[in-house]
């Protein structure tokens, strides 16, 4: 017979192991951030031997010259423009879509569908080459409305597939009622169902404006002009110019980084049920 | 009345429809269209070139193979690190341990930030001359592991594969810990009472209830790791020479560099096929090991 003794110190002996073990990796994820913060607020001259974390001097300077002189205000506007309305489009259109699929019947409805899943599930790597080429036949390349239509179209079916989903189980006496009071179905979706879909709608609005905020290829090939460009376009032509100023990348990169971040730490719980419910499809 | 109200039906998934024709379906015809042209991308005519564009890719496109190799590297470290990683982590955060919510928050970090912002970060950080990796292994007393990260073409391929795992074991994290809590407790306790210790548990009821779920992970790395690109253009650019190269950045060569758009989408196409035969071959996989 083993004492208790024993079977106490081996499951310190576990906890201890397992803890330095998350601990380790935590400070991996967190730490590199930490360095681009830093990094940030020191000047071109220190950066290159101040190896401290916590710099001598704090240049927070730097931040107005990324933000004016380096441009990124405008490709910060720019951002946010873009992933508000390819949001707004991706939720009016998919939920539209998603809704006609899950309540009403009409001729072809499962072959829509289907053609929708299928297009989330078949790879084509390069579709960015034919975009281009469609874009520019249309006149609609370097334009941030051609950006915008590109991106809805993204972020379709996945959020066809996690709204239809939700609206499958949501039940329909409310509907019901309302149809009975005389509403329009138009008016039905906008008064009962999609108020009542919040739950899904903040997963798809979390995911797709990730997804829009942090999109690059697309980015890259359509625009030209560097005052249309999204952020992570601009931050890749700032690194590229000249010689790199490395405390005003860093702080365009913290700036880029942050809204992300803290729209992360408020909206984890939609976070983590879209990726749990997203990986599902596959 | 009937067809007025299918017609509204329609209007309901027209928005949809016609975007996806536009933006999905066109583009994906004419990558299947274009593959046969030799097109510069500007000028109005193309020349009909037949499949002569596939059999370059296939035969005679030596860097791409290089590219599709070093994707396959890529790929083989994040399917062993990665997910080995991934399920560790997610094996300690099923335990009753503290600040599981915070840990939990910490490791999905990486994940939602962009590619773009990951790779210039760790760029820095690697820097040959100014990084701080190196700064560090010089206070260690460790010189002799002084590198240029990512201009050595002996480390930068494995250089980037490891960040791209740091970057994604996250999403593998997250789906374990999801896989993990939907096993019944009342398993564990039945076997603690018929005398398994820890080891014959995980052994006899983790793993094997793991398997579709690790099949899943294995799944969504092997699609994501191949075509994962923009997170070496931000800290290699496919360099040095050709060591850091993968397909979607020779299809992006192929079209902005030597301007072929027609060979761009050949590639896009062989590139295609390929995956969705790994991705084919894993489901038949995946569906032989259920049956046990």
């Amino acid at each position: 017979m083993k004492s208790d003794k024993y079977y106490f110190g081996k499951k310190v002996a576990v906890n201890v192991i397992v803890y330095a073990f998350l601990i380790a990796v935590a400070l991996t994820c967190i730490f590199p951030l930490l360095w681009m913060f830093s990094s940030s607020l020191k000047t071109q001259e220190t950066i290159f031997r101040d190896m401290s974390l916590i710099p001598r001097e704090f240049h927070f300077e730097n931040y107005v010259l990324a933000w004016k002189q380096g441009g990124f205000g405008r490709n910060f506007f720019n951002s946010i423009v873009y992933t508000s309305v390819v949001v707004l489009g991706i939720v009016i259109v998919s939920s539209l879509a998603a809704y006609a699929f899950s309540r009403f019947t009409f001729p072809g409805r499962n072959l829509i569908f289907y053609i929708f899943m299928a297009a989330m599930m078949i790879p084509i790597p390069g579709s960015f080459v034919p975009l281009y080429v469609l874009l520019n036949k249309l006149h609609l390349r370097n334009t941030a409305i051609g950006y915008i239509l590109c991106m809805i179209n993204v972020g379709l079916s996945t959020s066809i597939f996690l709204l239809k989903t939700f609206f499958d189980k949501m039940p329909k006496e409310l509907e019901d009622a309302a149809r009975i009071d005389g509403c329009s179905k138009l008016g039905i979706w906008r008064h009962v169902a999609l108020p009542l879909a919040k739950p899904v709608l903040a997963v798809v609005v979390v995911l797709n404006a990730l997804n829009v905020w942090n999109e690059y290829v697309l980015a890259l090939i359509i625009f030209d002009s560097k005052p249309l460009m999204p952020l992570q376009v601009a931050l890749m032509t700032f690194q590229g110019e000249f010689i790199t100023r490395y405390p005003l990348l860093m702080a365009g990169l913290t700036i880029t980084a942050l809204p992300i971040i803290l729209v992360y730490i408020l909206m984890q719980k939609y976070i983590v049920k879209g990726v749990t419910q997203g990986a599902l499809v596959g | 009345m009937r067809i007025k109200s299918t017609l509204e039906n329609y209007l309901f998934v027209l928005p949809a429809v016609v975007i996806f024709l536009i933006f999905y379906l066109i583009p994906f015809i004419w990558v299947f269209q274009l593959g046969m042209y030799e097109w510069d991308g500007i000028l109005p005519t193309k020349t009909f070139v037949g499949l002569s564009n596939f059999k370059e890719v296939l035969t005679q496109d030596n860097i791409w193979w290089l590219s599709m190799w070093n994707a396959g590297y890529i790929t083989l470290i994040a399917l062993i690190f990665q997910n080995a990683m991934a399920f560790m982590l997610a094996m300690a955060c099923d335990r009753e341990i503290k600040m599981k919510n915070f840990f939990r928050l910490v490791f999905f970090l990486p994940p939602v930030l962009s590619e773009v912002v990951v790779g210039l970060v760790w760029q820095w950080i690697l820097d040959g001359n100014y990084g701080l990796l190196n700064a560090w292994l010089l206070k260690m007393g460790l010189p002799h592991l002084v590198k240029n990260w990512l201009s050595d073409p002996q480390t930068a391929l494995t250089t980037v594969a490891v960040v791209h795992c740091w970057k994604g074991f996250g999403w593998g994290f997250l789906i374990f810990l999801a896989g993990l809590q939907t096993i019944p407790r009342e398993l564990y306790e039945a076997a603690r009472v018929d005398g398994a210790n820890a080891w014959a548990s995980f052994k006899n009821i983790t793993l094997p209830l793991m398997i579709p779920v690790a099949i899943l992970v294995a799944i969504l790395t092997v699609l994501g790791t191949m075509q994962a690109f923009v997170l070496i253009i931000a800290m290699t650019g496919g360099g040095p020479a050709y060591h850091t190269q993968v397909p979607v950045l020779r299809i992006l060569a192929s079209m902005r560099g030597s301007s072929r758009f027609g060979y761009a989408c050949a590639q896009g196409i062989v590139f295609g096929v390929v995956l969705i035969i790994i991705s084919f071959v894993q489901y038949r996989f995946s569906k032989r090991s259920r049956q046990y």
